[in-house]
């Protein structure tokens, strides 16, 4: 699975998150897959993904570290793995 | 998530527990056709004081509004409920999808058609022997039969990844390939469980658990076959044996991760824990999430555990002490050895302790409630003590 920083991402419908304590549990209705997100402001990322246009805008905006960003993509690549983020607006 | 924020892993956080369980196992009925020898919940005769169909309906909303995505759903035989398949549909449009473990008593031709046909269902069906000689003198006469033409119904009704659900004992453990090329042939998945020395598992437990031996070819067995293979996390004590870890949660999520609700509505640390040292509470009243995030057994498991004399073992961190049910049922301290520490000193324990004032599970259902004896090859038959034990049906009118 290869993410494409020039477009755009969007959590799944199928998804739902349970916020805890170290982040969200996210629940895949479609393959009932189980992930989880391990920081609270990846949370707040992915909960708000498919409001930039494009993957990349998106990162952008956080003001990442490198190094942080990096773990983002990381994990975002295993989330897409996983279709539990999807691509399109 | 750890380059520049350090955070400790899962396993580390889920110690502390979750806002609500990942997964809850959720016993509808302790009413059961059969008597397996082993049975974790005593089950046999309905409870008279078993939550009604609004009471479940209940919880199911409230476990909507806490996201709990998924219930394993047990027994008893939880298919002999009437409302059984009312309550399932009920569950699935609530968004609180169910995979239920049942025997195959219900399951024919249409219903699995039906299954098949219903998304955010999952049937786990119950085998302990890969031949009808094994599995009918743990499970009863008729049990392995049962469970086969269940099986056919559901593969013919084109359901994919269903569940074998084992249970492994000292009689099958050298049937495992037997046990993959049935749910391979099925189209099915295949899941093994410890044997617990927990409901009328503890009056078998000496007999039935694996030996020594066993849980290693268990063990590389698991290491060389694991993928594909379900094992609900259960077999982590034996991570101490290799290097190479087990798939899964490495640590006791009793009360964490992890917790039963009963067919009366009590809610316990764990399925394997049916006892009032256990029990948390009761979701009649204060209801289920204030169980769950208030009992103050649940906070205690929630705080970190020391491994008492496991401390200096080094495979402590491998093997976390083992299953407290497990420990307890067979009247070992909780902060030390599992039963079957694969390092020998469970055994050691087990010597060492008074076996005849061992605590028993306080719910008991069974039909006749006496211990009997697992003679293989010997279909156990048991006498109803009363008329009206011959069918747990008789008393669901």
């Amino acid at each position: 699975m290869a993410l494409d920083l020039e477009k755009p991402y969007r959590l799944n419908p199928s998804v739902a998150l349970r916020p805890e304590p170290f982040g969200a549990l996210a629940y895949h209705f479609g393959n009932r897959k189980l992930s989880f997100l391990k920081a609270p402001d990846l949370v707040e990322f992915v909960r708000g993904l498919g409001e930039h246009a494009t993957l990349s805008a998106a990162l952008d905006a956080t003001g990442l570290t490198d190094a942080r960003r990096a773990s983002y993509l990381k994990a975002l690549d295993s989330l897409a793995g996983t279709d539990m983020i999807v691509e399109g607006a | 998530m750890t380059a520049t924020l350090p955070v400790p892993s899962l396993v580390e956080q889920f110690k502390f527990g979750l806002e609500a369980p990942i997964c809850l196992t959720w016993e509808w009925t302790y009413a059961c056709n059969l008597a397996c020898d082993h049975c974790l919940s005593s089950s046999g005769r309905r409870d008279p004081n078993e939550l009604s169909t609004d009471e479940i309906k209940a919880v199911i909303d409230e476990l909507e509004r806490m996201q709990v995505f998924y219930v394993n759903v047990g027994g008893g035989e939880p298919t002999v409920r009437p409302d059984f398949w009312e309550l399932l549909d009920y569950a699935i449009a609530h968004h609180v999808g169910i995979k239920f473990s049942t025997n195959g008593v219900k399951i024919n031709a249409e219903r699995a058609k039906q299954l098949a046909s219903t998304d955010y269902v999952d049937v786990q069906i119950s085998l302990d022997g890969a031949t009808r000689e094994v599995n009918d003198a743990v499970r009863g006469p008729g049990s392995y039969d049962m469970a086969m033409r269940a099986l056919r119904h559901l593969s013919d009704a084109g359901m994919r990844d269903f569940k074998i659900s084992v249970v492994m004992t000292r009689h099958n453990v050298g049937q495992l390939d037997a046990f993959k090329r049935i749910a391979d042939g099925f189209g099915a998945q295949l899941r093994i469980t410890r044997l617990r020395p927990s409901g009328r598992g503890a009056d078998v437990w000496d007999e039935l658990h694996p030996t020594a031996d066993q849980q290693l070819e268990l063990y590389a067995w698991l290491v060389a076959n694991g993928e594909g293979v379900l094992t609900g996390d259960s077999f982590f004590h034996l991570n101490a044996l290799g290097s190479t870890p087990l798939p899964g949660l490495n640590l006791c999520g009793a009360g964490r991760v992890v917790c039963l609700i009963d067919p009366v509505g009590d809610v316990y640390a764990c399925p394997f824990a049916i006892h009032d040292v256990f029990k948390a509470g009761n979701i009649r009243g204060e209801g289920f999430k204030y169980v769950w995030q208030n009992s103050e057994l649940f906070k205690d498991l929630r705080r970190p555990q020391t491994g008492g004399i496991c401390n200096s073992c080094p495979a402590y961190d491998s093997c976390q002490g083992g299953c407290m049910a497990a420990k307890f049922f067979t009247g070992l301290p909780l902060d030390g050895p599992d039963p079957e520490c694969v390092k020998g000193h469970g055994e050691q324990a087990l010597s060492k302790r008074d076996g005849d004032v061992l605590p028993k599970s306080t719910q008991d259902h069974s039909r006749t409630g006496k211990k009997r004896t697992v003679s293989l090859g010997l279909p156990s038959v048991r006498m109803p003590d009363r008329a009206c034990d011959t069918s747990p049906l008789a008393d669901l009118t």
